[in-house]
């Protein structure tokens, strides 16, 4: 028993080999297609990491300051953003000194004399400590902002309020770019996925129609095989392993493909979305393409074949 | 051994391709079915073989309704089935050596049997020297005694050939025929389809005659007549 299934899973692996090495047009265009195919599934994935790089650098652009009186003691200060920090929905706080402040405005106004001889003639530093406070979701800010409201209301109130100058996020025009800067990217999201899916299944219904137009240039042997009483599995497993070999070898030239591509392309990507160098992602994560690539070719291989062979497996 | 219970097979509203009918062969028969091209002999055959289904009736092969079988005894029984056809259906990615070896291969033979019975075979047709050739690389006749090679090569109950001289010239087609006399001569029963008179003239057995889907004449040693 043990040995017969050895024996025939040999001939079966061994008729697949020789079936993708004889059959060399086939052959060629097939690998040629799912080449395509998972070029653009590549594509998609891309897609997919530079969408969501871009809106992550975009939802990062929101935050909360809040703005400390110049006689707000520190101790305070650093008591509120600790309390801030503990909320579930902060995701940072940063907390920038009056003196950092003061730094920070002669660095910005370095070119602006005026400006700086009126804050020397000041004597003192006018400006106050900001904590800056990031969400983790942008969709988050508004309870943060209810908690500062509260801490300037009740509670701590004496203290808060006396030391809070301004908290930026109540200003209407702040809060609506934030609303407005949540619908984009959640707007974005929702297209990027659509987009994104169209394109996953269209590259998938391609991969099976490639392997479907391999196995019915063979559907004639198929019908021989059966006549001389070949049973259905050991006539389509050799198609199986066929296309398996397509999805692995146009793997293979898809991953080939991609780092002269992205190589060419790491600059721009770079300076055009805030930061990612797709060459550089590319090889740092060139385990995940190679599981995502390889292992889609020869999944898609094989189901595809399995259907395919099916629909000639008839008599 | 075989036997045909009031076929009838229709196909739309054509006239039926076969219609009511009734024969038995007997093992070690050697059968042949003649009539015009249209008069049913291929669609006969192809009811044995089950790549068709009748309309109305029943085929028997060794008792067993052929129809009704799971896929998994209905392989066995083609095992039992060698088949020759006028365009010789060999897998053309295989080379003459493999096209026999799959056959047995299908019929669960060892490597050890392949090894020693493919180039039996090919020898008893004459082919022992093309046996690394594939299909495309061999004359017709060439290719139609792979054919007979690998139909004959699990020692089935039953060879049947349809129109396996079709495609041949004169000397190809008397080879062929005395290699079906041959494999008859040792008990196999053969059922040929054929437009040859003098193929059927020659053989003296059993002729069954088809006219528009009937048996229209059935003779113990007769001849071709339309």
């Amino acid at each position: 028993m043990k040995s017969t299934f050895w024996t025939n899973t040999k001939r079966i692996f061994r008729a697949g080999f020789l079936d993708f090495w004889r059959n060399g047009f086939v052959t060629l265009s097939s690998i040629l297609m799912m080449t395509i195919t998972l070029f653009t599934l590549g594509l998609v994935v891309f897609t997919g990491i530079i969408l969501n790089t871009t809106l992550e650098n975009l939802r990062d652009k929101a935050d909360i300051s809040i703005y400390f009186t110049t006689t707000a003691p520190e101790d305070q200060i650093l008591a509120l953003a600790k309390s801030l920090q503990a909320l579930p929905e902060v995701a940072q706080v940063t907390y920038v000194s009056s003196a950092d402040e003061l730094t920070a405005f002669r660095s910005r106004h370095q070119n602006d004399q005026l400006t700086l001889q009126a804050l020397d003639e000041l004597g003192s530093n006018p400006l106050g400590a900001v904590l800056n406070v990031k969400a983790k979701d942008i969709s988050q800010y508004d309870s943060i902002a209810n908690f500062l409201g509260g801490q300037q209301s009740v509670g701590n109130s004496a203290s808060a309020s006396s030391i809070i100058d301004k908290v930026n996020y109540f200003d209407s025009a702040h809060r609506a770019a934030i609303d407005q800067l949540q619908a984009i990217t959640s707007s974005a999201e929702k297209l990027g996925l659509i987009i994104i899916l169209i394109l996953a299944l269209t590259t998938i219904a391609i991969s099976f129609n490639t392997v479907r137009l391999a196995i019915y240039t063979s559907r004639d042997e198929i019908a021989v095989m059966q006549l001389v009483g070949a049973g259905r599995n050991y006539i389509r497993t050799p198609f199986m392993v066929a296309s398996i070999m397509y999805g692995l070898f146009a793997g293979l030239f898809t991953l080939v493909l991609y780092y002269p591509l992205t190589y060419w392309l790491g600059k721009t990507t770079e300076n055009f979305f805030g930061g990612l160098n797709v060459f550089s992602y590319y090889i740092e994560h060139f385990a995940f393409f190679f599981l995502i690539i390889i292992g889609t070719g020869m999944l898609l291989g094989a189901i595809s074949s399995f259907l395919a062979a099916r629909r000639y497996l008839k008599l | 051994m075989i036997y045909y219970d009031k076929v009838t097979k229709l196909y739309g509203d054509a006239g039926p391709a076969l219609e009511d009918i009734n024969f038995s062969i007997e093992p070690g028969e050697f059968v042949s079915f003649v009539g015009h091209s249209g008069a049913g002999k291929t669609t006969l055959i192809k009811m044995l073989l089950a790549e068709e289904r009748p309309t109305s009736g029943a085929v028997f092969f060794q008792s067993e309704n052929i129809h009704e079988l799971p896929s998994g005894m209905l392989n066995q029984i083609r095992r039992k089935i060698g088949t020759v056809f006028q365009d010789f259906r060999l897998l053309p990615h295989k080379t003459a050596y493999e096209n026999i070896a799959f056959a047995m291969e299908a019929a669960g033979r060892s490597d050890e049997d392949i090894r020693s019975d493919v180039p039996h075979v090919l020898e008893l047709v004459d082919l022992g020297d093309r046996m690394q050739h594939f299909p495309g690389q061999l004359s017709g006749g060439e290719q139609q005694r792979v054919a007979i090679a690998r139909a004959i090569v699990n020692q089935p109950d039953v060879i049947v050939a349809d129109e396996p001289t079709g495609n041949l010239d004169p000397v190809n087609t008397f080879e062929v025929v005395q290699i079906l006399k041959k494999i008859n001569d040792l008990g196999t029963t053969i059922i040929l389809t054929t437009h040859n008179k003098g193929v059927i003239d020659s053989l003296k057995k059993r002729v069954i005659t088809l006219d528009r889907g009937r048996v229209v004449r059935d003779d113990k040693e007769g001849k071709y007549i339309l």
